[in-house]
């Protein structure tokens, strides 16, 4: 009897964990999930310098224009194999919206990531010129984001 | 007793004759179209104003490819899946051997060159408002673009929304004339009402429906159900939109967020359009947001 009711009590605390693990992570490639999305963060973090400039919220710095472009263009070239483990999507995960099909198209998502690492290679270069300079090379920047995001990610609910 | 069984009958029939009448597809007048020239120029400006390509374009198009209109989108709806048709040029597959007048009477009245109703998944609701001077232009521009042949598939619609004469009915109850912002305070804000009312259309998705399908004006662009997917459409009335001019010209012109997130769902492919579009159409977009009533 005893036995019995350690049993279910036992079973009790583990499919309470799993529900808990489901609801607050604690999956299995939670901290790839976390890695990448850190990454997105630094490429926002830098982005958000340069956007700041071309809209006029922040005035134009050539030095710190080039240090953020900077970043990005090298964001925008590391190899991340590492934070994009198979299985690691939306379908199976809720803590991303990391679509499926990312690892059904990997040919047209690396040449998405070249078109980022292209217009950010171009900011790079822009960024110092002057505010005009850096306002025409934001435009391809934010286009090659929103192309991948537009194909591969979940939409917000 | 009989004489009143055929009075009722006659009555009926009348009744019927009257119903089968007042929900005949539209058609405008051709004289209305005399005078004005087609600018290919100007209608590229209406199509990506208009959005064309959002629908009409293949399902897997890119920013490039998204002047090819070959159709095939879905939408799911409560009343079945539709499909967006082939507008390319082409003579058998797309719309080439339409006449601007046909374009017309399909964005104003919603009515198709052989005299059937649209269903208002094709936002005739809201093209009404066009002006034929852009329609015109827009079928000029449309007939630049390269034709497809991938045939259009048809809607699969069950009874009794598949009554193409039943949209008659809903025409007559919900395709209201007029404008919802009936008194923009500026020139600027009525540019904008033009371009987000009619061209636009932003409420087929930024506003809710009712039962029916149709919008419901009194929340207009208080946000809504995503009409074709799951997820909830913004609220973008001065209640909840709080962005200033700089970010949302920012978000129209690139698809940044505030934060420097980019613009998602079907959203990107507006931006697409907006980002297209010279800095005063977007000034108006943005004078006319300010100017309609806040809801919560």
């Amino acid at each position: 009897m005893i036995r019995k009711l350690t049993a279910a009590a036992v079973g009790l605390a583990l499919a309470s964990s799993a529900v808990f693990a489901a609801s607050h992570g604690g999956g299995p490639f939670d901290a790839a999930i976390k890695a990448r999305q850190a990454h997105m963060q630094l490429y926002a973090h830098n982005l958000g310098i340069l956007g700041g400039m071309a809209k006029g919220a922040m005035d134009y710095n050539a030095d710190l224009a080039t240090v953020a472009a900077t970043n990005l263009a090298t964001l925008a070239t590391l190899n991340q194999m590492t934070y994009w483990p198979e299985g690691s999507d939306s379908f199976d995960n809720e803590n991303t919206a990391a679509l499926p099909k990312i690892w059904d198209n990997f040919p047209d998502v690396a040449k998405k990531g070249q078109a980022l690492a292209e217009a950010t290679a171009a900011m790079q270069a822009a960024a110092g010129n002057g505010l005009d300079a850096l306002r025409a090379a934001i435009g391809p920047v934010g286009e090659a984001c929103g192309a991948c995001h537009k194909a591969y990610r979940k939409p917000k609910e | 007793m009989t004489a009143r069984w055929l009075k009722l009958g006659a009555a009926l029939a009348l009744a019927g004759a009257a119903v089968y009448w007042m929900t005949l597809p539209e058609k405008s007048d051709p004289a209305g179209l005399a005078g004005i020239k087609p600018d290919a120029e100007r209608g590229r400006q209406v199509f990506l104003q208009g959005g064309c390509a959002s629908c009409h374009s293949a399902p897997d198009a890119t920013r490039e490819t998204r002047f090819v209109l070959a159709g095939g989108r879905r939408f799911e709806s409560p009343f079945g899946s539709f499909v967006a048709p082939n507008i390319s040029p082409h003579p058998d597959a797309g719309i080439g051997q339409w006449q601007a007048l046909d374009l017309v009477n399909a964005m104003q009245h919603g009515t198709s060159p052989a005299g059937t109703h649209y269903y208002p998944v094709f936002p005739y609701t809201s093209y009404q408002n066009a002006t034929p001077d852009d329609i015109v232009s827009l079928f000029a521009y449309l007939q630049t673009l390269p034709a497809d042949p991938t045939p259009s598939q048809p809607h699969e619609v069950s009874f009794p929304f598949n009554i193409r004469q039943g949209l008659g009915l809903w025409k007559l109850a919900f395709q209201r004339p007029g404008w919802v912002l009936a008194n923009p305070p500026s020139p600027q804000a009525e540019r904008g009402r033009y371009l987000v009312e009619a061209l636009g259309h932003c409420a087929e998705c930024h506003t809710p429906r009712n039962f029916l399908g149709a919008l419901d004006r009194s929340r207009w662009l208080a946000g809504a159900p995503n009409p074709v997917g799951t997820g909830r459409i913004p609220n973008i009335t001065p209640a909840r939109m709080n962005w200033s001019e700089l970010d949302l010209m920012t978000y129209f012109k690139q698809g940044f967020t505030p934060d420097f997130d980019t613009v998602g769902g079907s959203m990107a492919e507006v931006v697409e359009n907006l980002s297209e579009l010279p800095d005063d159409d977007l000034r108006a977009i943005i004078a006319y947001l300010r100017a309609i009533p806040a809801i919560e």
